[in-house]
């Protein structure tokens, strides 16, 4: 056998593990996915094949609506909200304080901790009478709202929490941060410009690869936001805090419609591929991709 | 005012660029950056303390207003409180198989196949790795409900399977930040190692495996951390109470404790402190694989 095709199929031994669970774990499903969408089904004694009733079932199906709103409400908030803070700490740690790692720390463990327990932590903060963010208004007067408990700050608060967990997206900034030459920096201070304009015209072009990575990935988990509300409120006060996700798991895992659950998975998908989609046509026009 | 500056050479490019801080009007300015940094830091740390105070203050303290910030006495009576009243040791212990199990699939299957990916040429291989970025982006819920039929149907539900058999079968995150890793490997190293009579596999076990060792530290990490929180997947697949793991486990303690806000607090503190610890321990390869990811992805 020649070198080539030894190696070629060494090459197909070395990946065949992702090969079974690529079949097995994503594409089988998709395609089952799709075909359990065409049934009325609680995968035990009914099986009633219904067509497209299901999509045509959540188009007027006012908790769907109600769920698709506001996930987007969430997304919609907390990809522009995150990026900025993360983007802003991560600016601010990169200008050559003492102690850099000690903060990069305090910034990031929050992301490092399981979502329940902070949900849960959280939970006990928006406490609306001796919760820890009523006092510190209270401090300043102010009179802070019921937040959880209340139908219009319920979904505010959940996002505010998401805003904790900007760490992650914060160390990626770091991390683009530092591959910014600092020749350039060299090069617009020749040509007279001051630090705010250098922050925009060097530091924010030669970011947008890492803000598109980091934009992306918002996106995809953001749309699938599920535990915060399942814990802290229960899609409550007045299906207020309602997600796409958490209404699928009701749906399906709770009150066995899997065929409606699964067609909701798919309302699910053609959302964050909208997203991605039009973040990544719109790249082309922001995304500076050119390498010093 | 700047030209001057260009000459100055030292070793940390960030505090070079901002030289312009050491005149002394902008002293000022170099004060209200760690003043701001100092400030964000205590709103990220102050739930942190929130949690601890309120697990280990008095009763009596806790609910009184305006709120006590420094308890008069710590009392560690509540951190036992999980433990009596659930097997919440057991859920430690499940939520430990879980993620060393995790662990072991990941370091073991995506090292492989991200090597296969990134050091050995056959035809469609490139394709091949699309569709392993494409199935990054889909949202997990879209296979859920098959998977569970699926798993349901194997008789797998109430066992530990369904969470750890799909990671021993390449799971694409780890094979992209394994295969970006691999890409750094000179060609030529692996070409002398087939000159010198080494298979394929003789290479990845000589060469890329021993060279990978860091990567695959971050692999551990992170998985271990996903393993550790991940919520969906057991709140599906396990409902007896013996075999939850800790997220799940601090759902079930939060609807029967909730009166009992310090049992709560101590329980979640317990439930975070796994992932806190590693991080500390390994904070060095956390940076570093988010460095691998973000910056090539």
């Amino acid at each position: 056998m020649s070198h080539q095709r030894r190696e070629a199929l060494y090459g197909l031994i070395c990946i065949s593990p992702w090969i079974i669970g690529f079949l097995v774990f994503t594409l089988g499903p998709i395609i089952a996915s799709l075909l359990i969408s065409l049934f009325r089904t609680d995968f035990l004694s009914t099986w009633d094949f219904v067509g497209g009733r299901n999509y045509s079932l959540m188009a007027s199906d006012l908790l769907a609506r109600k769920a698709l709103g506001n996930t987007a409400y969430y997304a919609f908030a907390v990809v522009p909200l995150n990026t900025v803070i993360a983007l802003g700490i991560a600016v601010l740690l990169n200008q050559g304080i003492k102690g850099q790692g000690f903060w990069r720390t305090i910034y990031y463990l929050p992301s490092v901790v399981s979502i329940v327990a902070v949900s849960m932590l959280w939970r006990w903060l928006y406490h609306p009478d001796i919760g820890l963010l009523n006092s510190i208004l209270a401090v300043f007067g102010i009179q802070g709202p019921r937040w959880i408990y209340s139908e219009q700050w319920a979904m505010p608060s959940i996002i505010m929490m998401a805003a904790w967990g900007a760490g992650g997206a914060m160390l990626i900034f770091l991390a683009g941060l530092r591959g910014i030459p600092t020749e350039l920096y060299e090069a617009a201070e020749i040509d007279g410009a001051g630090s705010i304009r250098k922050f925009f015209a060097v530091t924010i072009p030669m970011l947008t690869p890492t803000i598109f990575f980091n934009v992306v990935m918002s996106i995809i988990g953001s749309w699938q936001v599920f535990a915060q509300s399942f814990i802290m409120t229960e899609g409550g006060p007045n299906n207020a805090t309602l997600t796409l996700v958490l209404y699928l798991y009701r749906k399906g895992f709770q009150q066995f419609y899997f065929g409606y659950a699964a067609s909701l998975a798919w309302l699910l998908f053609g959302v964050v591929l909208i997203f991605v989609l039009i973040a990544l046509r719109s790249a082309t026009a922001w995304v500076h991709y050119e390498r010093v | 005012m700047t030209s001057n500056g260009a000459v100055i050479r030292t070793d940390r490019p960030q505090v070079r660029r901002f030289r312009f801080l050491r005149r002394p009007k902008d002293f000022a300015l170099r004060c209200l950056l760690y003043v701001a940094v100092m400030i964000g830091a205590v709103a990220f740390a102050i739930p942190f303390y929130w949690m601890v105070r309120t697990a280990v203050m008095p009763g009596r303290e806790v609910y009184s207003w305006p709120p006590v910030w420094i308890p008069s006495e710590i009392q560690l009576q509540h951190f036992a409180a999980p433990f009596r009243a659930w097997p919440f040791e057991r859920w430690f212990l499940n939520s430990g198989i879980v993620a060393t199990l995790t662990v072991l699939g990941v370091v073991t299957s995506a090292s492989i196949v991200g090597y296969g990916f990134a050091c050995l040429r056959f035809r469609g291989r490139d394709q091949l790795f699309l569709i392993v970025l494409a199935s990054m982006i889909l949202p997990q819920q879209v296979v859920l409900v098959p998977t569970y039929l699926l798993f349901v149907r194997l008789g797998w539900n109430n066992t530990f399977l369904p969470l750890i058999v799909p990671v021993w079968l390449g799971p694409p995150f780890f094979i992209f930040l394994l295969r970006q890793f691999f890409m750094t490997i000179p060609r030529e190293m692996l070409e002398a190692a087939y000159i010198d009579g080494c298979s394929p596999l003789g290479t990845y076990f000589r060469i890329a495996l021993p060279l990978s060792l860091p990567a695959l530290g971050v692999c551990a990490i992170f998985a271990f951390t996903f393993a550790w929180n991940d919520f969906l997947y057991p709140l599906i697949y396990l409902t007896r109470i013996d075999l939850y793991t800790v997220a799940i486990g601090l759902r079930l303690l939060q609807g029967m404790l909730g009166r009992n806000i310090q049992a709560l607090m101590a329980a979640a503190t317990l439930g975070a402190l796994p992932t806190i610890l590693l991080f500390f321990i390994a904070q060095r390869y956390f940076v570093q694989g988010i460095v691998i990811t973000g910056v090539k992805g």
